[in-house]
This record gives C-alpha cells, structure tokens and sequence, in this order.
C-alpha cells in the first residue's frame, strides 16, 4: 500500500500543461529523487501534492485520504511536511520561534488558557520549547536559537527550513532543492542529515535536487521528469544509463 | 500560585478604586480629560497594532469599529439602561454595583458587535493584499459611519445626546489594562506566532500547518472588539455622539499612532497613544502652528526612526538590564 500515489495528475495552467498525466507513487520508509531540467514541473507536483494548487486533472491519495482541493494547511496536519526552493522563513522571528510556530499544529494550548495564563499554557510552552530545541539541536542550530532568522548565514537557513519542517512531525517530507548553492562540505553534511532524520523520523522522503552527488547517492529510486511528462523511473543506476535521461538532463559526463 | 494570582489582581483592582476614588476630584479637569482620551487612544492603538502590526493586514476602517462599540452601547443605556438599572437596584441593594453592571453590558455588547462587524469586514478581505485590503477597510469604515449617519434613533445627523456619564477614570484603567494585557498573552503564546506566521510568510505558514484564514479573521474580530469597547467609553464620557468623530481621518489618527510605536510592539503602540494625545494639546502654545509643528515633527520622527520608537522590541526589565552590562 504506498504512502502517497499520483494518480494521472495533470495540472494546466490555461494551455500550459505544467505537469502532464503524471502517475508515480511512494512507499513508506522510500527516499525517492524527483529530477529534470529546470521548468520541468518539480516544484509544481510539490504544490500539487501540498494543496497550493488543486491538480486540474487526476487525484492525489495520501494514507487513504484525497488530498485534491484541500487547504495546505489540512495537507499539513495530514502528515505531509516540505521545504521551499526559495526560502521562505519567518525572517523577522527567532530561530527557535520558526520551529515553534510550526509546532502550532499539534499544540493543545486553547486562546483561553492563553490570555489567562492557565497552568496548561506554561507546561504546553515548555513542552513546545524543549521539542523544538530538541530539533534544532539535530541540525546543530541550538545555539542560535535567538538569532533572526534573516540574519542567519545561507547555509545555516536551509537546514533551518528543514528543521522547521519536521517541527509539524510528518509522515511524508518533501525536499525542495535543500542542498541548492552549497559547497561540496555542506552538501555532504546535509545529504547525511537527510538519511539521519529519514531513519530517526521514519520518513518517507521526495526530494527535489540538482545536485546528482546527492541523488545518486542517497535516493533509492528516481522518477525524471521534462516538460512536466514522466520520461523515467527507476534506481539510480538505470537512470544514469537511460538515453533519453541522458538527452534531456544529465548530459553525457554521468556515464 | 494560582492564590497570589487571584490576590494580586484584586490588590490592582482596589488600587484602581483609589485612584478613581481621589484624583479626579483633586485634578485640573482638563488633565483628567487628557488622561481619559490617553487611556481610549492606547485600548485602539494596542487594538489595531493587533491587526496591522503583528497579523500585518494593512486595515484602516478601525473608526468604524470604534463607531458600532460607542453607538450600540449608548443605544443601550440610554433606551434600556435606567430602566435595568433600577430593576436591578431592587435586586441586588446596591445601586452603585447596578450602575457597573449594566455600563460593563452595554460595553460588552458594543464590543461583541463591533466584532461581529470585524467579521464581517475580516471575511470578505481575505483574499485581499496590501493596498486593495486597506481601501476595502477603508471603505467599510465608511459605510458603517454613513448608515449610523441615517439612523434617526441614534440621533442621525443632529448626533447622539444625553448618553448617561457611566465613564469614568476606574472604568477607563480597567479597560485598558484588560486589552493590554489580552493583546499582550494572546501575542506570546503559540497563536502570537501564528499571527506572526501570517504577516511573515503565508504560504510558509499555511504550510506549517497554520490556517491563516482563521487567524487573519481573529484578528480583525479581536480587534474590532477591543476599538468598540474604546467607543463605548468614549461615547459615555463625553455623553454625546457625533459621527463627524468616526471619519477615516480618525482612522488614519489611529494608524499613525501604531506606526510611530513600531508597528509589532505593544509597547511602542502605549506610548506613541501616550505621546500622541498629549501632542497636540502641548502645542496649544505655538496658536496657530500647532498642527503644522505636529505634522513636522511626525515627518522628523519617521525619517530619523521609520521602524517606529520601538520597532518590533517590547519594554523588558532584561533589555534594562542588558544596558548595564558589559557585551563581552
């Protein structure tokens, strides 16, 4: 039973067919590698399965549920967590306050209990800061827990966005280029972290990414998209030898 | 804990009774009028830094809230109020404590109307951005001035007179000390943050699980609330009401207020009320340049400072301290 299928998905935008009839699925526990050129509608299967927009055609089944014309913050609280291509922090917060506003979901403190300052509001709070500590500190930014998040140097911002991410504990995360401009250290730091947290999380990961060190390195198993059309499916090393992956992608230094 | 709590509120409320029960007979009336406006001007300035400052819904209707608060409690006390008051005397001996009763109802429900009125402003403005939500609020700001322009039971064009002077100093303190300290718990806690998440980043928020509708509409009830019981104090103190007083230039007074505090701190928006009150009246000296020296010195103010006095800190005993030690 996989944890997230695509079910002939397309999604048009006017005559743009930005993702045409798209069917792929995932297993629990997968780390599947999401490829293609630039335009090739990766980011937009991403908004489609998180609800930012509602696939013009097909369905999208998560755990039983369809996520089709859900609110993303419903998506969310179904399980599903993702990070963004351009990041998109709460610049004028703190480190800590990002993680703790995602932990907003699942947190049980009622606006009442808030106003009046009941002994749930303050064990709640504690609750919310040691879990979100506790997630900073995987990504080695519990020092930096009163920093703005604006301030804080590139590197250090996507591993926050990730950590944030998890703040909403989901079942499915999606990564949207999470090693983009990085040096080949911090790529390795963070490919590492990426298996880390898939296996102390029990995650099911999809990532988007440009660097093929990481994919052909961590993903089980990539699915290549162009034009927004499926042009392949596989593990890494029938990718890296499919022709017309080679064509529209991979140029031929991969061989 | 929950004992020194409950004494420590008591202890402030009979302060308040003190304070009520001697200052204004020992002060120049027209500082004890100043002080009245400075506490309505801080429970707006905190309302709608709620909204603009810390939700960032760019709202400037906050005079329309205001309007439906003062007019639906005077409404209320002055067709129902002495009849209540004295059915109620019979009841409970004390007519004093009546009194209080029925002028708090009549607040409350000028409060919970203005926020109905915050609903039903918030709702519609959702998918609004920026510049095309605050002509929208702008506009509901209006449309609510001119229908309570055209209701002769309110007094119409003539105005609201004989509205009862339940207002007074206690009640004012009390008020205003109640929308801090909401405003203040409700913004430091976890739905502060989403607040927060909501002028950040929307996208970002809702994919964190936050659901933004609800907390943009939140805000604009909240605070909707809070400038209608503003408006009923208003209305009880100077016991007449005109909608000449409701107009977006108020509107406008209020914005100013919250931007010249900083526009996400509680803090910077009670002083910039504070200071803004006091302004105007302190240049009754220059005559005929008061407004033209206002106006100077709130285009200095926001050359020099444009985030606001405080920005988006607040006042801490910590940040205090901090100035006295040495960064290492």
């Amino acid at each position: 039973m996989p944890i997230l299928d695509i079910k002939n998905c397309s999604m048009h935008f006017g005559g743009l067919k930005a993702v045409d009839r798209l069917n792929m699925s995932l297993e629990k526990g997968e780390l599947v590698g999401l490829i293609g050129p630039n335009g090739a509608g990766k980011t937009t299967v991403f908004n489609m399965i998180t609800g930012v927009y509602e696939p013009t055609l097909g369905e999208i089944i998560f755990l039983d549920k369809k996520l089709n014309g859900e609110k993303p913050y419903q998506i969310t609280a179904y399980g599903i967590g993702r990070t963004f291509q351009n990041i998109r922090l709460f610049s004028n917060l703190t480190v800590l306050d990002n993680v703790k506003t995602a932990c907003h979901l699942h947190s049980k403190e009622g606006m009442l209990s808030s106003v009046i300052r009941s002994k749930r509001f303050f064990e709640e709070e504690k609750d919310l800061t040691e879990r979100s500590m506790n997630l900073l500190a995987i990504f080695g930014l519990d020092m930096l827990r009163d920093e703005k998040a604006m301030n804080l140097p590139y590197g250090q911002q996507r591993r926050l966005e990730m950590a944030r991410a998890l703040a909403t504990e989901p079942k499915l995360l999606l990564l949207d280029e999470p090693t983009a401009g990085m040096n080949p250290q911090e790529t390795q730091s963070v490919m590492d972290l990426i298996c880390k947290i898939r296996v102390d999380f029990e995650l099911t990961i999809l990532l988007i990414e440009h660097d093929m060190r990481v994919v052909m390195g961590c993903c089980e198993r990539i699915v290549v998209l162009d034009y927004g059309i499926k042009i392949a499916e596989g593990p890494p090393e029938k990718i890296k030898k499919d022709p017309k992956v080679i064509e529209a992608y991979l140029g031929e230094e991969m061989k | 804990m929950r004992f020194r709590r409950t004494v420590f509120i008591i202890s402030i409320l009979g302060f308040l009774l003190l304070i009520n029960y001697y200052l204004p007979s020992r002060m120049n009336p027209y500082y004890l009028q100043i002080l009245i406006l400075i506490g309505i001007n801080i429970m707006l300035a905190v309302s709608l830094n709620l909204i603009n400052g810390f939700t960032g819904q760019f709202s400037i209707g906050h005079a329309g809230f205001m309007a439906i608060g003062g007019y639906s409690s005077a409404f209320f006390t002055y067709y129902f109020g002495r009849n209540l008051i004295q059915g109620l005397s019979s009841v409970i001996l004390f007519p004093w404590l009546a009194k209080s009763i029925i002028f708090v109802l009549a607040l409350i429900l000028g409060g919970t109307l203005a926020a109905v009125a915050g609903l039903v402003v918030g709702i519609p403005s959702l998918r609004l951005r920026g510049d095309y939500l605050a002509i929208a609020t702008l506009g509901f700001g209006e449309i609510i001035r001119v229908m309570i322009l055209n209701i002769d039971a309110v007094g119409g064009a003539r105005g609201f007179a004989d509205i009862p002077g339940y207002t007074n100093l206690f009640w004012v303190l009390f008020f205003v000390l109640v929308t801090i300290i909401v405003v203040r718990n409700l913004v430091n806690s976890t739905h502060g943050r989403a607040f927060l998440s909501v002028r950040e980043d929307e996208v970002a928020a809702e994919a964190m699980g936050i659901n933004t509708t609800y907390y943009k509409v939140y805000a604009f009830v909240i605070g909707a609330f809070f400038a209608g019981i503003a408006g009923g104090l208003f209305g009880h103190y100077l016991m007449y009401l005109h909608t000449n007083s409701f107009t977006f230039m108020r509107s406008i007074e209020v914005i100013i207020m919250v931007v010249l505090g900083g526009m996400g701190s509680i803090t910077g928006a009670i002083l910039a009320a504070i200071i803004l009150t006091i302004l105007p009246e302190f240049l009754r000296v220059v005559k005929d340049y008061r407004m033209v020296i206002y106006s100077l010195i709130l285009i200095i103010l926001m050359l020099t400072r444009p985030q606001g006095l405080f920005g988006v800190q607040e006042f801490s005993l910590q940040r205090i301290r901090n100035l006295f030690v040495k960064k290492v």
